[in-house]
C-alpha cells in the first residue's frame, strides 16, 4: 500500500496543472473571503453616535441577548421565592395581515416569572422560572439552558442552595412538581432575586420582492401581573436591564405595586444571540464554495486522465489489485485537498476577521472547539467532496460528465437553496438529501428552539446538525467510492 | 459554410451523448420546475411569489446539461484527435466554430423550448392546486400573456446563450473538465458572492454583470421596477458574455496549433 500511495502521490505532484489547480483553489478561498469581508459593512446610527452598542457576553463567553424588565431585591445566601403569575398579557405592534395597528397579544416566547441573577449587569449568570406565551412554564438558565415544565401551571418557585437552583411549578400552589435543577458555577453569596417580564419581537416572514424570504421583527411587550409574592414587604428596585436611550416608549419596562399585586411590563429577550447583526466565523470561509469547483475539476481529472492517456492499463498492470489503486488515489487526493484547504482557511480566517472588524462589523464570539470544527470541517468538507468527485470520475470515466455531475450534486443544491426563488421547505430538503448537506459543518451558531428566529438556509441555518450534514456527504462519498471499486474490478480498463 | 454546417450537424447528431444531453435538458427543466411549484404554497393574495419565475426554476438545473452538451461538442474533438481531421477537411477555422455554434444553438433551442413548454404546462396543472388562483391574483399561466411569453421565450434563449458561452469557453480551454469547471464557476460564483456580501451597491453591480443572475432577469414578471436589471438588458448581458467567449475561443482557435 505504501508503494501505491507513493505512486499516486508522484502522479499527482508531477502534473503541473493539478498542482496549479490546488494552488488556485487555495487562492480562491482566500481572495473571495477577502472580497466578501471587504464588502460587508456595519454601522449603527443612534443617539450615542455611529458605534454599535456592545453585545453582552454570557458566562461561557458567547454572545447573548439580555434585555428585560426586572423588579428585584437582595437575596443573601440560600433562600426560596414563590409567586403566582395571575396573568400574562401584552401588546404587538403592526402584526399581519395589514401591518397597520397596535393590537393586544402575546408572542409565543413572551416570558414572565421569577429570576435569581448574579447582578443586574447584562450577561451575568441567572436561573429563571417563567410562564411563556405559548410554550408553558420553563426553567431557563445562563441563556441557552431551557427545560420545559407543564402547560397549565401558574405558580412558580425557585430555591437556591449554594450554587444550585431548583425550579418548581404548581397549578394550585399546593402540590408542587420540580421542573429541574441547574448549577450556576461560582454564584456569589449575595445575588438579586425578583420578578421579570420580557417579550421578544413578533417575527413575520414574507416573500421577498426579488425571491427569498424576509423576516421582520415587530416590537412586542409583555405585561405580567403577579400575586402571592413571597418577597412582599421588602423594598423593591426596578431596572430596565439593557434599555437603550431613545428607544420607543412601548419597549421601555415598568413596575407597579398595588396592594398584593405587582405588575411588571417589559420587552426584549433573555437568550442566545443568534446570527442577527453579527458576522459568524464561517462568513470568512465563503470562498470555499467556489474553491470547491476547482477542487472537483482536479479530482475528476486525477482519474479520468488515466483513462484518456491509457495510463490506467500501466497502473493496473503494476498493481493488479484494482480496489487498492482507487483507495490509494482517494487517500492521496483527500490528504492533498485537506492540507491545501486547511492552509487557505488558516490564512483566510484571521485575515478576513481583521477586515470585517475594520468595517465596523460585530464578530460573533465562538468557542475554540466550534472554531476548530468550522476550520477543520471546511478542509475535511473539501477533502471528502474531492473523494466523491474522484469516485464519480472513476464511474463515468469521462471528465465532462463527471465534473458536471459532481458540481451539480455538491455545489448547485447549495446555490439553489440559498440564492434562488425556491421555497424554504424545498431548500431545506435539498440541504438534507444532497451531498451539499455537508456545508452544515460550517454553521457556527446553532438554531435554538427557545428563540424565535428566521431559521432558513438563506440566513445560514442548515436543516441538519453540523456533523449530521457532514455525515450525509461522507455517506455519499463512501457509496460512490464503493461503487467505483466494484465497477473498476468488473470492467475492462 | 453549407459544408461546415452539414459536417457539424453530422458530427453532433451521431455522438452518443447528444441525445441524452438534449433529453436531460428538457426533462430537468420540467421536473425541477414542477418540484418547485409543488413545494410552494400561496396562502393569500399577498404571497408575493413570481409564479412564472417559479415555474421556470428548472432552467437553473438544466443549464448543467446544456454545459455538458456544449463542452463535449468541441472538447470531444480534441480528446480523440478528430480536430486535426476536421481542420484538414475544413481549413477555415472560424467557419468551423461558427457552424458548430449554429448547430449547437439550434439543438439546444429545440430542447429548451420543449422543456420550457413542458414547464408552463406543468405549472398550469400544479400551481392552481397550490393556491395560485385568480382570487389570489394569479390567473392561469398562459403564453398569450405578454410577460409570460417573454419569460418563457427568454428562458429558452437563456439556455441557448449558455450553450454558446460554454462552447466559447471550451474552445479556449480545450480540456473538458477544465472547461466545465470554468463555466460552472462563472455561473455559480456570482450568486454565492451576492449573498455573502452586504454592500447593496456591489450587490447590484454583481447582479448586473453576472451571466446567470442578469440572464435570468428575463424570467421576472413581478416587481420589475425593483430588479437591478431589466429583462432584456439582462439577457443582453448574457449575450455579451457569450459573444466575448466565442470571440476569445475563435481567436485562440486561429492562433494556436490544433
Amino acid at each position: 500500500m505504501t508503494g501505491l500511495l507513493r505512486a499516486e502521490w508522484t502522479k499527482f505532484r508531477t502534473v503541473r496543472g493539478w498542482v496549479l489547480g490546488m494552488v488556485l483553489a487555495a487562492l480562491i478561498i482566500v481572495l473571495l473571503g477577502v472580497f466578501t469581508a471587504a464588502n460587508n459593512y456595519s454601522s449603527c446610527e443612534g443617539p450615542d453616535g455611529d458605534d454599535c452598542p456592545a453585545v453582552p457576553l454570557g458566562p461561557d463567553g458567547s454572545a447573548v441577548n439580555d434585555r428585560f424588565s426586572f423588579a428585584h431585591q437582595v437575596l443573601d445566601g440560600d433562600g426560596e421565592v414563590t409567586v403566582r403569575v395571575a396573568s400574562l398579557t401584552g401588546t404587538i405592534t403592526y402584526p399581519p395581515p395589514d401591518h397597520d395597528k397596535i393590537v393586544p397579544g402575546v408572542v409565543p416566547w413572551a416570558k414572565a416569572g421569577i429570576m435569581i441573577k448574579e447582578s443586574v449587569r447584562q450577561g451575568s449568570a441567572y436561573a429563571a422560572m417563567m410562564v411563556t406565551g405559548g410554550h408553558g412554564t420553563r426553567l431557563q438558565h445562563n441563556f441557552d439552558g431551557d427545560a420545559a415544565g407543564s402547560p397549565g401551571a401558574s405558580w412558580l418557585r425557585l430555591t437556591r442552595a449554594g450554587d444550585t437552583i431548583t425550579g418548581a411549578e404548581s397549578a394550585d400552589g399546593v402540590r408542587w412538581t420540580t421542573v429541574g435543577t441547574v448549577r450556576l458555577a461560582g454564584l456569589p453569596p449575595i445575588v438579586r432575586v425578583g420578578l421579570f417580564a420580557a417579550s421578544p419581537c413578533d417575527l413575520t416572514v414574507t416573500q421577498g420582492d426579488l425571491g427569498g424570504t424576509i423576516g421582520k421583527c415587530r416590537l412586542a411587550r409583555a405585561v405580567a401581573a403577579f400575586d402571592h409574592v413571597s418577597l412582599a414587604g421588602n423594598p423593591w428596585t426596578h431596572d430596565d436591564v439593557g434599555a437603550m436611550r431613545g428607544a420607543p416608549a412601548l419597549s421601555q419596562g415598568a413596575f407597579r405595586e398595588s396592594g398584593d399585586t405587582f405588575t411588571v411590563s417589559g420587552s426584549g429577550d433573555i437568550g442566545p444571540y443568534g446570527l442577527e447583526g453579527g458576522q459568524p466565523v464561517e462568513r470568512t470561509l465563503s470562498g470555499a464554495y467556489t474553491g470547491l469547483i476547482v477542487v472537483i475539476v482536479v479530482a475528476v481529472m486525477f482519474i479520468t486522465a488515466e483513462y484518456r492517456r491509457g495510463m490506467i492499463r500501466t497502473t493496473l498492470l503494476a498493481s493488479p489489485r484494482r480496489g487498492r489503486v482507487l483507495v490509494a488515489k482517494a487517500l492521496v487526493l483527500g490528504a492533498v485537498t485537506f492540507v491545501t484547504a486547511l492552509i487557505a482557511a488558516l490564512v483566510a480566517v484571521p485575515l478576513c476577521r481583521r477586515i470585517l472588524r475594520g468595517n465596523g462589523n460585530y464578530l460573533l464570539p465562538v468557542s475554540t472547539a466550534t472554531e476548530l470544527r468550522v476550520v477543520l470541517g471546511t478542509a475535511a468538507l473539501l477533502a471528502v467532496a474531492a473523494v466523491l468527485a474522484l469516485a464519480v470520475g472513476a464511474l463515468f470515466r469521462r471528465s465532462a460528465a463527471a465534473v458536471i455531475t459532481a458540481i451539480t450534486v455538491i455545489v448547485l443544491p447549495h446555490v439553489l437553496a440559498t440564492a434562488s426563488v425556491l421555497p424554504v421547505e424545498l431548500s431545506q430538503w435539498l440541504l438534507r438529501l444532497t451531498p451539499a448537506a455537508g456545508f452544515a459543518i460550517q454553521q457556527s451558531v446553532p438554531e435554538y428552539p427557545q428563540v424565535t428566529g428566521h431559521y432558513v438556509p438563506q440566513m445560514g441555518y442548515y436543516p441538519l446538525p453540523p456533523w449530521g450534514g457532514f455525515g450525509v456527504l461522507c455517506g455519499y462519498a463512501a457509496l460512490a467510492l464503493g461503487l467505483a471499486v466494484v465497477q473498476l474490478r468488473r470492467r475492462d480498463a | 459554410m453549407k459544408l461546415e454546417l452539414h459536417a457539424e450537424w453530422t458530427k453532433l447528431r451521431t455522438l452518443a451523448g447528444t441525445c441524452w444531453a438534449l433529453a436531460a435538458i428538457a426533462v430537468l427543466t420540467v421536473a425541477f420546475g414542477a418540484a418547485a411549484g409543488a413545494a410552494t404554497t400561496c396562502a393569500s393574495a399577498r404571497c408575493n411569489h413570481d409564479a412564472v419565475k417559479l415555474a421556470l426554476t428548472g432552467v437553473q438545473v438544466s443549464q448543467a446539461a446544456v454545459a455538458v452538451l456544449a463542452v463535449l461538442a468541441i472538447t470531444g474533438e480534441y480528446g480523440t484527435g478528430m480536430i486535426r481531421a476536421t481542420f484538414t477537411a475544413m481549413p477555415r477555422r472560424s467557419a468551423v466554430l461558427a457552424a458548430k455554434a449554429a448547430v449547437l444553438a439550434g439543438l439546444t433551442l429545440v430542447a429548451a423550448v420543449v422543456g420550457v413548454l413542458g414547464s408552463v404546462l406543468a405549472a398550469r396543472l400544479i400551481l392552481p392546486g397550490r393556491g395560485f388562483t385568480p382570487e389570489h391574483g394569479y390567473p392561469l399561466l398562459s403564453l398569450a400573456d405578454g410577460p409570460v411569453l417573454r419569460a418563457a421565450a427568454g428562458s429558452a434563449l437563456y439556455l441557448t446563450l449558455i450553450a454558446l458561452l460554454c462552447l466559447g469557453v471550451a474552445t479556449a480551454v480545450r480540456d473538458s473538465a477544465a472547461a466545465v469547471g470554468v463555466v460552472l464557476g462563472l455561473l455559480y460564483l456570482f450568486p454565492i458572492l451576492i449573498r455573502a456580501i452586504s454592500d447593496p451597491g456591489w450587490q447590484r453591480l454583481l447582479v448586473r454583470i453576472s451571466p446567470m443572475n442578469a440572464g435570468l432577469a428575463i424570467q421576472a414578471t413581478t416587481n420589475l421596477d425593483l430588479q437591478p436589471i431589466g429583462p432584456w438588458a439582462g439577457l443582453g448581458v448574457l449575450t455579451a458574455w457569450a459573444v466575448a467567449a466565442l470571440a476569445c475561443g475563435g481567436l485562440l482557435l486561429r492562433l494556436r496549433d490544433a
